[in-house]
């Protein structure tokens, strides 16, 4: 059985935390540029502006977003790899660290109701864990803006709903996050599992990367369909109108009851923010 | 691009309509949900805000030797609630911050305060427009405490002028 210190799981979370702030993932960045090829006045001018912001953060280590986010870590964990150590432990002060020392913005706040009290280091992030063949740890580091994953939703449709009830259940909640979730979006959707695991999906979904196909066909051909819809709402970068509403939709799907057809849109904002490593 | 200078009057800001750019320079102040929350439990208020203009954002730390963290506009929407009052209470002419309002504040932005939108999510560009930054009243809210900025050539589109007019998605 492989060893692994946890210190170095706290090393490695911290320098993520921090690349992912400042560095523009290299599939976002294609997608932007893309997008502003097709793009023509005000909304290519401003897809030009997410490309001068990116070449900044990255620069003068300016975070491409003041909004750093809550960070989501998923780690899968290899059933042949001993951790030395409190993998919870060494993962939430690899967050404290990379909030800490990339002067990060911290945004989270201890009781969600009464006294709404920052913490200070941005902890606690968001754990979930996932076991794997092999003796490898696989981390994924995203942060998360409030303005995105405030306008997501969750809805447990009836088995008798249609895909075009679905769709336009997707279509709605993007119509009605407008520029608030800062578009162009990325837009994970899950469907199936339960209350609780559509809602996951959905978020995994935010983490694949651009131009990857769904490995079903009938979900592949849904995802580019519902970008095509996206995109023909016409809410473009900043809501400024344009092509460019979405640059990519993405659906991960699981079993689920057969009384239920759950079904989770999470949006990601144009500064979709995650990396990942494996140890 | 028309550019507009701190401090300025309702009479500035008349001609000035729904999807205008500006560049703005001058002095602002920042507060997000937690200060407006605050202030309007106040008696009297910690600043005079007559004449001002609000933004609505909360930076990331400045880097030592930086002015600014990252500071883009957050969510209005989410200030819906207090604006109307905050209006009232502070005597604000101008509004920065991103997206849609309710029809309620847009009814009690007509005549009295102008808003504004910045670039969202690009908070490391905006960054380079701010000469100072000074946080001001609440320093316990950290990221939510109010900061007293100068600005230089902030790039903002009218969402809504004096007029009542404009809608944005």
């Amino acid at each position: 059985m492989r060893k692994l210190k946890s210190v170095l799981i706290t090393k490695a979370v911290r320098e993520m935390c921090i690349t992912a702030a400042h560095k523009l993932p290299c599939d976002m960045l294609c997608a932007v540029k893309k997008a502003a090829a097709k793009e023509s006045g005000v909304s290519a001018r401003i897809l030009k502006l997410c490309l001068e912001n990116a070449a900044i953060a990255e620069k003068e280590m300016i975070p491409l977003c003041q909004d750093t986010g809550v960070a989501v870590v998923f780690a899968e964990i290899g059933h042949d790899l001993f951790i030395e150590g409190d993998i919870a432990a060494a993962i939430e002060e690899g967050v404290r660290r990379g909030y800490q020392d990339g002067y990060l913005r911290k945004s989270i706040v201890s009781d969600p109701l009464f006294e709404r009290k920052n913490t200070k280091d941005n902890t606690p992030p968001v754990i979930h864990y996932s076991f794997a063949k092999g003796d490898k740890l696989k981390l994924t580091v995203m942060l998360k803006g409030g303005g995105s994953e405030n306008n997501s939703k969750i809805n447990m449709f009836a088995p008798s709903a249609t895909i075009e009830e679905i769709e336009d259940f997707a279509l709605k909640t993007v119509a009605a996050a407008g520029s608030k979730s800062c578009p162009p979006l990325i837009v994970g959707i899950g469907v199936g599992g339960n209350f609780e695991g559509c809602a996951l999906l959905a978020k995994k979904a935010l983490g694949r990367e651009i131009g990857s196909v769904n490995k079903d066909k009938r979900y592949a051909a849904l995802e580019k369909r519902l970008l095509q819809k996206v995109n023909a709402l016409k809410i473009g970068p900043q809501g400024l109108g344009g092509k460019t509403t979405a640059l990519a939709v993405f659906i991960e799907f699981a079993p689920c009851h057969m009384a239920s057809l759950p079904v989770a849109v999470n949006l990601g904002c144009h500064s979709n923010r995650h990396i990942g490593r494996i140890l | 691009m028309l550019k507009l200078k701190m401090p300025l009057t309702l009479k500035d800001l008349r001609p000035l309509k729904h999807g205008a750019e500006v560049l703005l320079s001058g002095t602002i102040y920042a507060m997000r949900d937690a200060a407006h929350k605050r202030m309007l439990a106040e008696k009297k208020l910690p600043l005079d805000l007559r004449g001002q203009i609000i933004y609505y954002m909360g930076p990331t730390p400045a880097r030592p030797g930086k002015v600014s963290g990252s500071c883009g506009p957050t969510t209005s929407a989410r200030m819906d609630k207090y604006t109307p009052q905050i209006i009232e209470k502070t005597g604000i002419i101008s509004i920065i911050g991103k997206g849609a309002r309710g029809a309620e504040v847009k009814a009690a932005m007509k005549g009295k305060v102008v808003y504004f939108i910045a670039y969202s999510g690009l908070g490391a560009l905006i960054a380079k427009c701010i000469r100072k930054s000074e946080m001001v009243c609440y320093p316990y809210l950290g990221a939510e405490a109010v900061y007293k900025l100068e600005v230089e050539n902030l790039p903002l589109i009218v969402a809504q002028g004096l007029d009542g007019k404009g809608e944005i998605k």
